[in-house]
């Protein structure tokens, strides 16, 4: 098994994901620091990503579309806190407007990385993804389509919850 | 890393906050800690939603919102979901670069072929 551990913390908006590689940290944070290669991993096969830029250095950018099955597009960003290969990455994960601007109604989820060697050829990569409120991370599910339409079948609870949150919102 | 995510004072209030319907002078009298840390975890829980002030008669009381709770967690599984599929892609393209240094530095391939031999011999052996 890749991912190792798994935590949610509903009261703190969190959620913490660990895997473990058969690979360098160089190699693990390479994933990142490529844009290549980030393309294929950030989004799911029917929502293919271009990296339109990329640099990471506190108060860079990286800058991404995706292409939905259905001819949707979706821009979002990461703004960069902290770089520092191949150990250590802070960015603020937000949605972008058509124009590559940052849709500022859709406040940015910020994500720590943190890429370690267990031992030669081994290593381990922590990420923590932590929301500004529910709403926030509704939409920023919704808005880059990363999950709830791409797993398909077995997610209406999705859209039950957003009717839920609809009528919280009131 | 975890430890430091598991914050027992706000999961205690929201349990507390789910049947009582206390007050935050109330609820603060549970805890060791002062008044304002209290106050201060209230409104963190207060801003994600999970927990509202409502007022029952001349009090104002803490309840929990057990709907948000629910969607909350419904949220970070989809959330949980979306970076197990990175994590997957992830490994399969770290995978990829192992296999085209193995091709680079072989002859061309045959073991497909002999990777289901063994899975048949292994299979034979049951």
């Amino acid at each position: 098994m890749t991912v190792t551990a798994v935590r949610t913390d509903p009261h703190k908006l969190t959620l913490t994901i660990e895997a473990e590689f058969d690979a360098s940290p160089e190699r693990v944070w390479q994933l990142w620091a490529d844009p290549r290669q980030l393309e294929r991993w950030w989004g799911p096969p029917s929502y293919p990503a271009t990296v339109t830029q990329h640099h990471l250095a506190p108060g860079s950018r990286v800058e991404y579309g995706m292409l939905g099955p259905r001819g949707d597009r979706h821009r979002g960003y990461w703004e960069i806190l902290e770089a520092e290969a191949p150990h250590r990455l802070v960015f603020r994960d937000g949605r972008a407007n058509a124009d590559g601007t940052p849709n500022i109604d859709i406040p940015p989820a910020t994500t720590r990385v943190t890429i370690e060697q267990v031992r030669v050829g081994r290593t381990r990569m922590f990420i923590e993804s932590t929301f500004p409120s529910a709403e926030a991370m509704e939409w920023l599910l919704a808005s880059g389509s990363d999950v709830g339409r791409t797993q398909a079948v077995g997610q209406m609870d999705a859209v039950l919850s957003e009717d839920s949150l609809a009528t919280h919102r009131d | 890393m975890f430890g430091a995510l598991a914050d027992h004072t706000r999961r205690d209030i929201v349990r507390r906050a789910i049947t009582d319907e206390e007050g935050i002078v109330e609820l603060a009298s549970h805890y060791t800690m002062s008044f304002a840390a209290v106050q201060k975890h209230i409104a963190i829980l207060e801003r994600a939603g999970l927990i509202t002030k409502q007022r029952v008669g001349r009090r104002k009381v803490v309840r929990t919102n057990l709907e948000q709770l629910r969607i909350v967690r419904r949220l970070l599984d989809q959330y949980e979901e979306l970076w197990r599929g990175r994590i997957d892609r992830m490994r399969e393209l770290i995978g990829e670069t192992v296999d085209a240094l193995d091709i680079s530095t072989s002859e061309p391939i045959s073991e497909p072929a002999d990777a289901l031999n063994t899975a048949e011999t292994k299979e034979s052996h049951r």
